[in-house]
């Protein structure tokens, strides 16, 4: 008995978290996003009007999927070219993106393919190239690969090589969900923007919010003669809602935005790890009296808007770059390098890059890799004591 | 053969998905006792058959119509099928307490597959696969624990908690695969090294219905018949990829066909005999030097694709009800016990056996510690010197939490 009341307190006394659930009482940094009261998204209507949101539309709450729904619908309705397609999309598509588009539109505009994704591009560029607007989806950006040949060597360039014909493969918009969920463990949750960014020919484009995702994917459909790599953070599809216009209307690509005005750092991110930002932001504003930092959402991550960017380190002095996919030959070094070329006789810190590390996720290992709020803090409270 | 059996041959696919049993009812009337030989040793061979409906040829002799074992297999083939149906059932209420997260593909109904594979190759032919991994993985020699212990994402599961449901290996065992279709080149390379290196083994190199479609497939077929490769492609055809059907994926289901220049066999999968025998007779004549052959295992995945389908929105509760009827442990069951191999009873004890074995094991794999943040288990079998995270004083580990 004795043994047994020992072994027991020494269980109790080291009790080792074998599953996901609440977190550690002593996390004060790292606690779940508040997708409710966090900054970035609209929570109301009436936020939307002092913005680039069109004035005076009628809005309604919708989150990621639903308001990917929402753009693709409103395409569909807008040109009776606009097509979408990919592996299951006729039943609305893993995360429900597609939900009741085939009965509304016909299975001759919204259709499933087979599991083909190099075919999925190549079909989609043959069809852009002939003046459709095809949206294809990818499942997953994981599984994009097969059609990199595609994308790189057939859409990227098609513009580029045409001669005096005047065929692009504009309209082709190739949408993928990204990103780590916490257990997608291998092939279920990368992000492989930084692949795509290096081929000048396409546009990357990665939405913050529901209502950014609504202008941006109208704006990569109907605004451009270049194909758009539109890659969707997974995480948020159910978790980010915010009040998004019913109406037509686009956000410009290319075009970062400064959500939140600083003068003392500047922070350049995209996607969902923004809300970490966000959240690191406050935590630092607050133990630091004084301090003002800036967020940038980049948008459009190739090709970029360097001027943001640069105007924003001029005025602050200090830079971090913030991305969920690896540092090692990232965005981030894109942006740091850049920022050094044009602002380094304002710069007072290095431009720090945090970024997942340069490993692969594995299934219980994604904690360990990817960014979080207490590295925020952390690069936040360093370059500003630097 | 009789014209109204191959009247009723054609249409093998999802149309008409039991006429096979019901055939193999009539044909059960057989005076198959009188090969049987009852009692024999449980370790005496003697033949069974197999019903004549459990394959269909291209290019290719048909495999005889009967099979070499012995009791203690038949046997061992039940158990085998039994712990992998309760395995996969213990995953799934693991998976629905919330302690498997993520991405997790069930094979239920197509247990016959793996075990009549497994029981027809040797430890040193190899056999790489993609989604539905767990059956193969255990057949393979993987523990029930260290395939669990992977799904929970822990330390001591079989690939230290790295990959879990489709990311399992063990020898001779390349593993799941996460990317549709990308497993099939590989066990062309598989085989090719076994060629080479003169092993005189073949490679069994499975995907499904759905991966039948993707390119590198195809370009996989081309080598392996160009350098006459020792690989047995195999089709696991459960119907549906994802959640679209065969029929409205593929432009030509017959699976065993899309091979063109490579021999196929359309072989029944809910039947772990013919499996077994139809990999017998492929093995030999893929040892033989013949070169790659194209198998189609025509199957029925009764869950959905993965945990978050329920896999009812794209089949009707009619055919799954069919389909479900169709159960390949019953149906061995039912012949084992018909031929007197085991008795009911016997059938119930083993699946007693198996249940208490599956549970034990899965109290074990949960008491697995989760891998921890430390360097040399962040960066192991990757590592990059220079590339690893300064060190954060005044942080702790607890922090971070999902």
């Amino acid at each position: 008995m004795t043994s047994l009341r020992t072994h027991f307190r020494s269980f109790a006394q080291a009790p080792r978290r074998f599953y996901s659930g609440a977190p550690s009482t002593a996390a004060k940094l790292n606690l779940p996003v508040d997708y409710k009261t966090t900054p970035i998204l609209h929570h109301t209507s009436s936020s939307l009007s002092n913005t680039e949101y069109p004035a005076g539309a009628t809005s309604k709450r919708l989150n990621l999927y639903q308001a990917i729904n929402s753009a693709l619908r409103t395409a569909l309705s807008k040109s009776d070219r606009t097509i979408v397609f990919g592996e299951d999309v006729g039943f609305g598509g893993v995360f429900r993106c597609t939900m009741d588009l085939q009965t509304e539109f016909g299975s001759d505009r919204v259709f499933n393919t087979p599991l083909t994704e190099q075919g999925i591009a190549g079909f989609a560029i043959g069809a852009a190239v002939e003046g459709m607007k095809p949206i294809a989806e990818i499942q997953f950006a994981d599984y994009v690969f097969p059609a990199f040949d595609q994308i790189v060597n057939e859409a990227a360039k098609f513009r580029y090589r045409e001669g005096g014909t005047g065929i692009n493969a504009g309209g082709l918009v190739i949408r993928m969900p990204c990103g780590a969920v916490g257990h997608g463990a291998l092939y279920h949750s990368q992000s492989p923007e930084s692949l795509f960014a290096h081929i000048p020919g396409l546009r990357v484009v990665m939405p913050r919010s529901p209502a950014q995702a609504k202008g941006l994917l109208l704006s990569s459909i109907f605004e451009h003669n270049d194909p758009v790599v539109f890659m969707e953070p997974k995480i948020l599809y159910r978790a980010a809602v915010e009040y998004v216009p019913n109406e037509y209307y686009t956000i410009p690509l290319s075009k970062a935005e400064v959500i939140k005005p600083g003068n003392d750092l500047t922070i350049i991110s995209y996607g969902q790890p923004l809300y970490l930002c966000s959240s690191a932001i406050s935590a630092v504003e607050k133990a630091m009296p004084g301090v003002n930092v800036e967020l940038i959402d980049l948008r459009t991550i190739y090709p970029w808007d360097r001027q943001t960017v640069i105007d924003s380190v001029k005025k602050t002095g200090r830079a971090i770059v913030v991305h969920e996919s690896m540092v090692n030959y990232g965005v981030g070094a894109e942006v740091a390098s850049t920022i050094q070329e044009s602002a380094f006789l304002r710069l007072e810190a290095p431009v720090k890059r945090v970024a997942g590390w340069s490993t692969h996720t594995g299934l219980s290992y994604e904690q360990f890799i990817l960014p979080d709020v207490a590295r925020i803090y952390d690069a936040i409270k360093q370059t500003l004591e630097y | 053969m009789p014209a109204t059996i191959r009247a009723k041959f054609l249409p093998f696919g999802a149309r008409r998905p039991t006429f096979i049993r019901s055939l193999r009812v009539e044909q059960r009337g057989d005076n198959v006792e009188a090969n049987l030989g009852w009692g024999q040793e449980n370790d005496t061979p003697f033949t069974i058959p197999i019903a004549e409906e459990s394959f269909r040829t291209y290019n290719f002799d048909p495999p005889p119509y009967s099979v070499e074992t012995t009791k203690n297999q038949l046997k061992q083939l039940y158990r085998d099928m039994t712990t992998i149906r309760r395995m996969e059932l213990a995953a799934d209420q693991l998976y629905k307490e919330r302690k498997i997260r993520g991405f997790c593909h069930l094979s239920t109904g197509q247990e016959a597959v793996a075990v009549g594979i497994e029981h027809a190759i040797s430890k040193e032919d190899k056999l790489i696969t993609a989604y539905r991994s767990h059956g193969f993985t255990y057949m393979r020699g993987g523990t029930i624990r260290s395939i669990i212990g992977e799904l929970l994402g822990r330390r001591d599961g079989i690939a230290h908690g790295k990959g879990g449901s489709m990311h399992m290996y063990s020898k001779s065992f390349f593993g799941g695969n996460g990317i549709v279709g990308a497993n099939v080149p590989l066990g062309a390379g598989i085989a090719f090294a076994q060629q080479y290196d003169e092993t005189g083994n073949v490679t069994i190199n499975l995907y499904g219905d759905g991966a039948a479609n993707q390119g590198q497939v195809h370009e996989s077929f081309n080598m392996a018949k160009l350098w006459n490769l020792p690989v047995m492609f195999g089709c696991e055809n459960n119907k549906y990829g994802m959640g679209t059907s065969a029929e409205r994926a593929s432009a030509m289901t017959e699976y065993y066909k899309r091979g063109h220049y490579i021999p196929g066999l359309r072989v029944d999968g809910m039947d772990v005999l013919a499996v077994m025998a139809a990999v017998k007779h492929g093995r030999d004549f893929v040892k033989r030097g013949n070169g790659p052959l194209v198998y189609e295992y025509v199957t029925y995945r009764f869950a959905g694709h993965s945990m978050s389908d329920p896999g009812i929105a794209y089949r009707t509760r009619e055919e799954m009800r069919k389909n479900r009827a169709n159960d390949p442990l019953t149906y061995l069951k039912t012949r084992l016990v018909d031929w007197g191999i085991m008795t009911e009873d016997e059938a119930k004890a083993m699946e007693k056996e198996v249940k208490t074995t599956i549970k034990d094991e899965v109290e074990h794999a949960q008491q697995m510690p989760a891998p921890e943040a430390s360097l040399d288990i962040l960066f192991e079998d990757i590592y990059v010197p220079g590339s690893e995270p300064a060190q954060r004083r005044g942080r702790t580990v607890d922090e971070t939490w999902y």
